[in-house]
């Protein structure tokens, strides 16, 4: 049993992108779980956070696949600054 | 081609190898160009810039390296290079885009959940679209780090050394433009 008191919503959100990398202590990460089990609103907030990561990386990942072709009028420019 | 290939045909400043490495990477590197700097022609700046400068540097481009990570390294350096060229007006504040907290430390406004899967995000061109959108809405200073450790995964003390701050700032920067753009897709997504 942990005698500790709980921390608030606003200490848990300040830790979230430590403990999403595994960088907090036993005893943080031990606090930060303890909290979430008794807050939705802060496992809502943690789960909304986590999917704002990978909205960034998925969109722009998908940007990135489409068969765009390079501007033939910048790579004839490059070339020419090449040559001099 | 593969890289290696490519790359000592580079060293012996073989002008083929150069045509070739401007048509295998100019539309990705065009593409990170333009996440970072939302003038097109500032984005074709960057990119000249960066292959005139990797074809000038490629005797240090170290073997068993990726290709393709130095030239992103490259353009992301020429795309900050001309965003601090430009005069930039005060920065806009990124405090009404936080979490708001009562006297007691609780979550002033009750969050929601409306976490989908990647598959269900990525097949709705709207969510994408407001994605992109919501990026460019965070102040540069945010938007800057926040593509540099989130989309081209560079690692914190890399980006410190590229915006010649500390990593704890690029950690609270981080931390920061993650929790605004939370709470810019918060807005569309949460009903």
């Amino acid at each position: 049993m942990s005698a500790r008191p709980y921390i608030t919503c606003r200490e848990l959100i300040d830790f979230i992108a430590d403990y999403l990398e595994g960088l907090l202590t036993e005893i943080q990460a031990n606090d930060f779980t303890r909290h979430l089990d008794i807050c939705p609103s802060c496992r809502a907030y943690l789960a909304t956070y986590q999917m704002t990561i990978r909205a960034g990386k998925e969109t722009l990942r998908y940007d990135d696949s489409p068969d765009e072709d390079a501007p033939e009028d910048l790579i004839q420019a490059i070339l020419k600054i090449r040559e001099r | 081609m593969e890289d290696a290939v490519l790359v000592s045909r580079l060293r012996a400043r073989d002008e083929n190898a150069f045509e070739t490495l401007l048509r295998t990477y100019m539309a990705r590197l065009l593409r990170v160009a333009r996440r970072f700097l939302k003038n097109e022609e500032d984005a074709r700046d960057a990119v000249q810039d960066a292959f005139i400068a990797a074809f000038r540097g490629i005797d240090r481009f170290q073997a068993g390296s990726k290709l393709s990570t130095w030239l992103h390294r490259i353009v992301v350096n020429a795309a900050l290079m001309k965003l601090r060229s430009r005069r930039r007006h005060p920065e806009e504040e990124i405090d009404a885009l936080l979490p708001r907290f009562a006297a007691d430390g609780h979550q002033v406004e009750e969050s929601r959940d409306w976490s989908m899967s990647a598959e269900e995000m990525v097949q709705r061109e709207e969510t994408r679209e407001l994605v992109r959108q919501s990026i460019d809405k965070l102040p540069e200073s945010y938007r800057v780090v926040l593509l540099m450790r989130d989309i081209e995964e560079m690692s914190t003390e890399e980006t410190a050394e590229a915006l010649g701050i500390t990593p704890t700032a690029v950690k609270v920067r981080l931390h920061r433009a993650r929790q605004a753009l939370r709470t810019l897709l918060d807005q569309d997504l949460r009903r």
